[in-house]
């Protein structure tokens, strides 16, 4: 039993049903895409386990397909099975032995990525720095406690844990917090349309406002803007209703007790023990055109603990490695070209594919030129004998 | 006939070379010296450019094609048809496109009256009212401005609301107006770019603005400052002020060189700018003047003035902007060579010499050597014009071969054919030469149509200007496509050869299907290294511009399809699971996988490397997949209906698997 098992997982035969099915499976999350957007056909093709299918109406979620998880995952048993089975010793068997384990270098350095690398958005304007960068999709609710000039205390609860109904406490804060509607992407107006509620809050009596929810967004370079209705309960028991929303470009400010209370929707924030400052953004242009030459950001690294400071300029193809976060050009202000907007990224196995492709590269080439030289041998033998 | 037979090579060899020869061969000019016009530099789409282009790449836009038919014939139905082009040996007359330019500039009545507008949506054709005008030819419409003034309002607000459809959302006939209307702005800033449109003499005007300028700008300062104004100095100098700034803002390329090239070379101007800039300079631009000569003495047919103009103008950049100067001229030469033409043509009679050997294989073995080695030599001559229209391309752009959608298809079709040369080296069959003239053909033909959209120069954008990525991931990673081709249409060969012919097995002495198939495996392995070496520094080029290796984009996602499916082929025959016919219809699969990869995850119109959606090779790409998917079809059939394996021996491919083994390297020799 034992050795059919082995068998089956260390054959050849597996491997390329592995692959074809690995071939559907991102020949079909790639039209996905057009119906879905890239996000989320990333999600449900490639960092899933399973591909579902949801009967309409229904609540139920069955597994049609293996998802780029499974595939990867089986690929990588059945990779180390056949090299247990099959190997042999002798450097014509060096190659094959090479490009696997970039291959299984890949697989895994993936798998570490999806898992564990965070991805944040850092906005700068001209003659300003910045220490924290926000998240894209992750959403908080902040409630910063100011009443200390020196020193914010800051309670950030995450989206995820708004939940309509749910009643949210916390000892630094002065009250109790009830979500009353959150919705994780929304719309609000300024006078009544079709399908748009009524927002009954504290602090929107002067300007009315209309809200409804929307669907997630799927389409490309939209995300997702949530609002939340939260009722906030005092210890002497007064409650008052606010209406919180990334819309909104000011944050809430309000007095609970004595103590003077800064609330906000906003995305979720990575602070940096160092400060990046921007000195100039440029977005230079070929001449006579619109089309884009280069963007780039000159900015200034300053490490208040260290007294590190220094210039450094980020460019497309250039970006900032420090501390172990790479910082990208990635936008800037459309409004007055005077802002940037950096990716930072954080992602501790980026060197994988590096070191990957040379295993691979190098392992195929060796392969290939061994089935080269015993090729051309033969046929010297072969025309010398005819 | 022996005598033939050796000759023929190099009768073919010879006749192709003087071929080339005499294209290479530098013209004389016209009487007036239209072709030095054409090679002056300009500035346009960010890179300097002769005035050829210019007029070439407008032409383009306007009726994808390079020049404008003057010779019509009037057919059965009493309307203006041009010459079809299928008489390729009626050559009717044109009008070049650096003399179109010129017309258009100079002689903007006569350029009125050119059919240099294509209409081509049978809608927008009824909806303009434009049914009874026009001229024909091949089923496609073409109109002179004449036609459409009247209607220019209506289509600019036409396109303005078509416009505002996303692209990929706009219909055929919304881009076709949204395409005429952008025919028609250029057309107009043309008439624009060296003198404003309307002027009968520029070197006058130009003079009467130099008198002008002191009292000018001394009458317009007071006027400013509320001193004594010269009402009628002012006036006088305003008058032609204002048709300078209308030139200004509606020309097209850039003529005037910069003042201070040493501070900033890309500082060029248009006329009408230069002009404004000389209230400031007090002085105008020896350009400005040159042209203005060149300009008038056109108009006038005096042939010496603007011979002499020209001369004088080429002296003046000589001085400070030789390069641009010599860019010009280059370019010119590049443009009028055409050597992908000249290429695509030796690939055809390649392929159809290549393809009498393979017929004739086993019948009639001394004709078939001679048509071998001379489509071999065939394809080493397109090779060599290949070669050398790819590297004056990328010496022009200053970039790696490939830099957009046209000129990978040039690459693919080099590759392939470079692959070709070498199997012919090592299976002297004239597979290797078939292969190459197929692809080559095949690749340039799609090159070519893929350039009627205009200049296939641009500038890259931000993300992709560097010529280090461009040279290493997308030079690798275009090999891995040529060889993946090159794979499947050796193994359509295999399938066709081998259903409709016996040539597969007809000769004792070499088995076409075995050497077919060492073939399919050593490119399959090497469009596997090649593809995956390329996908790869894709992911690191991502993940140096924005620090993510793979995102699932689908022009990755494509790339990663061909790895997958070579890897599959190789893993499939290692594992025993196909023989000789597997093998065949997987590397044809493989045509398909490609084909989506190049062009299918363009069509998706999402993603980072869209390039827009492409309505026409939608249509080529169905049929190439229908035609893989039928050559699978009969790959398939039983051996018995196989012409190749019907006489002699019923089961070669399904060898016993000791036999077949031979070849087929670990895991399955274990």
């Amino acid at each position: 039993m034992l050795t059919r098992l082995y068998n089956f997982f260390s054959s050849v035969k597996l491997a390329v049903v592995l692959l074809a099915l690995g071939l559907i499976l991102v020949f079909w999350g790639t039209i996905a895409q057009v119906k879905l957007g890239l996000y989320q056909a990333q999600n449900d093709f490639f960092r899933s386990w399973f591909i579902y299918w949801q009967p309409q109406g229904s609540g139920m979620r069955i597994p049609i397909f293996p998802g780029s998880y499974l595939v990867g995952g089986l690929l990588l048993i059945n990779l180390f099975a056949a090299h247990l089975r099959y190997y042999r010793k002798g450097w014509k068997y060096v190659g094959i032995a090479l490009l696997h384990i970039g291959v299984v270098l890949m697989l895994v350095g993936q798998f570490a990525t999806d898992m564990l690398s965070v991805e944040s958005y850092m906005k700068i304007r001209e003659g300003a720095a910045s220490n924290y960068s926000e998240s894209n999709g992750r959403w908080e609710l902040a409630i910063v406690d100011t009443t200390d000039e020196k020193d914010d205390k800051v309670v950030a609860i995450p989206a995820g844990m708004l939940v309509d109904g749910k009643t949210i406490e916390h000892p630094e804060l002065p009250f109790k917090v009830r979500v009353q509607t959150y919705h994780l992407n929304s719309l609000l107006a300024a006078q009544q349309t079709g399908g748009l509620e009524p927002v009954d809050a504290e602090n929107m009596t002067g300007t009315r406002v209309w809200w409804r929810g929307l669907p997630k967004e799927t389409r490309m370079n939209y995300r997702d803007i949530p609002s939340v209705l939260v009722e906030l309960t005092e210890l002497n028991g007064t409650a008052k209703k606010f209406l919180l929303s990334g819309h909104l470009a000011r944050p809430q400010t309000l007095k609970a007790g004595a103590r003077d209370i800064v609330m906000e929707l906003r995305p979720e924030r990575y602070y940096k023990p160092f400060y990046l400052h921007l000195v100039d953004f440029r977005f230079d242009r070929y001449p006579g055109t619109e089309i884009p030459k280069n963007f780039s950001s000159r900015v200034r690294v300053v490490r208040p603990e260290s007294g590190e400071d220094r210039e450094v300029t980020i460019r497309m193809n250039e970006p900032l490695r420090y501390e172990g976060k790479t910082f990208f050009q990635s936008s800037y202000d459309e409004a007055d070209e005077k802002g940037t907007v950096l990716q930072v990224v954080d992602n501790p196995s980026w060197l994988t594919p590096y070191f990957a492709c040379i295993l691979v590269g190098v392992g195929m080439s060796w392969q290939f030129l061994v089935h080269l030289i015993g090729f051309a041998s033969k046929r010297k033998t072969a025309t010398a004998s005819a | 006939m022996k005598l033939l037979f050796k000759s023929l090579p190099w009768l073919c060899l010879a006749l192709f070379v003087t071929e080339m020869v005499m294209v290479l061969k530098p013209k004389a000019d016209g009487e007036m010296r239209v072709a030095e016009f054409g090679r002056l530099p300009a500035l346009l789409n960010g890179r300097v450019q002769p005035l050829d282009s210019v007029a070439h790449n407008s032409l383009l836009q306007m009726r994808s094609t390079g020049d404008v038919p003057l010779e019509f014939v009037t057919n059965k139905f009493g309307r203006l048809e041009a010459h079809p082009g299928w008489k390729f040996w009626h050559h009717p007359k044109k009008l070049r496109s650096s003399e179109w330019l010129l017309e258009v500039c100079f002689k903007p009545e006569v350029a009125d009256t050119r059919y240099a507008f294509l209409i081509h949506h049978p809608d927008l054709i009824s909806e303009l009212k434009l049914g009874d005008k026009g001229v024909e030819k091949s089923g496609l419409r073409y109109y002179t401005y004449n036609d459409i003034e009247p209607l220019v309002t209506e289509i600019f607000t036409q396109a303005g609301t078509a416009s505002q459809v996303e692209s990929a959302k706009q219909t055929p006939y919304q881009k076709q107006v949204i395409k005429l209307a952008n025919g028609i702005n250029i057309y107009q800033r043309l008439k624009n770019s060296i003198e404003p449109s309307g002027t009968t003499n520029f070197v006058q005007l130009l003079a009467d603005y130099q008198d002008a300028l002191p009292t000018g700008v001394a009458a317009l300062r007071a006027q400013q400052t509320g001193g004594e104004t010269d009402k009628a100095a002012l006036d006088q100098f305003m008058a032609i002020a204002r048709s300078f700034e209308k030139a200004a803002n509606e020309s097209y390329p850039r003529l005037v060189p910069p003042l201070n090239p040493e501070k900033d070379r890309e500082a060029w101007s248009n006329v009408g700018a230069s002009l404004l800039g000389s209230i400031r300079d007090q002085q105008i631009q020896p350009a400005v003047s040159f042209y203005a000569r060149i300009a008038d003495a056109y108009a006038k047919g005096d042939s010496a003035e603007f011979n002499s103009a020209i001369a004088g103008y080429k002296n003046w950049l000589a001085k400070d902007f030789s390069k641009e100067a010599g860019k010009g001229r280059a370019e010119y030469y590049y443009n009028r060579v055409k050597m992908f033409l000249h290429a695509t043509i030796i690939y055809i009679f390649a392929f159809v010499l290549a393809g009498g050997a393979l017929l004739t294989f086993g019948s009639w073995p001394v004709a078939s050597e001679s048509f071998r080695r001379s489509a071999f030599y065939l394809i080493a001559l397109a090779c060599v014009v290949h070669t050398a229209g790819l590297i004056f391309r990328m010496a022009l752009e200053g970039r790696p071969p490939v830099t957009n959608l046209y000129s990978s298809a040039i690459f693919i079709g080099w590759g392939t054919c470079v692959l070709g040369l070498i199997l012919e080296r090592f299976f002297k069959v004239g597979l290797g030469s078939a292969m190459a003239g197929l692809s080559g053909f095949v690749t340039l033909l799609i090159a070519h149509n893929l350039a009627l959209g205009g200049d296939t120069m641009e500038m890259m954008r931000a993300v992709l200007d560097t010529n280090f990525w461009l040279a290493t991931h997308v030079v690798v990673v275009t090999l891995g496509y040529s060889a993946t081709f090159v794979a499947g249409v050796l193994a359509m060969g295999y399938v066709i050869l081998g259903v409709f012919t016996p040539v597969l097995k007809a000769r004792k002495d070499f088995d076409l299907s075995k050497a077919l198939t060492k073939m399919v495996y050593a490119i399959v392995c090497f469009a596997t290294l090649f593809s995956f070496v390329g996908t790869v520094l894709g992911g690191i080029w991502a993940d140096q511009s924005w620090g993510r290796f793979w995102g699932w984009d689908p022009k990755e996602n494509g790339a990663l399809l061909i790895v997958i499916w070579n890897a599959l082929i190789l893993h499939a025959r290692w594992g025993g699971l196909v023989r000789e016919r597997g093998l065949m219809n997987l590397a044809i699969f493989g045509n398909v996988i490609t084909a989506w990869s190049w062009f299918g995850t363009n069509m998706l119109g999402i993603g980072l490397h869209s390039y827009g959606f492409m309505d026409a090779a939608f249509k080529w790409l169905m049929l190439f997949f229908a035609m893989n998917v039928t050559l699978i079809g009969l790959g398939c059939l039983p051996l018995n209906i196989w012409k190749s394996f019907q006489s002699n021996d019923p089961a070669p491919p399904a060898a016993p698997k000791s036999a077949d083994r031979e070849s087929t390297p670990e895991p399955a020799s274990v």
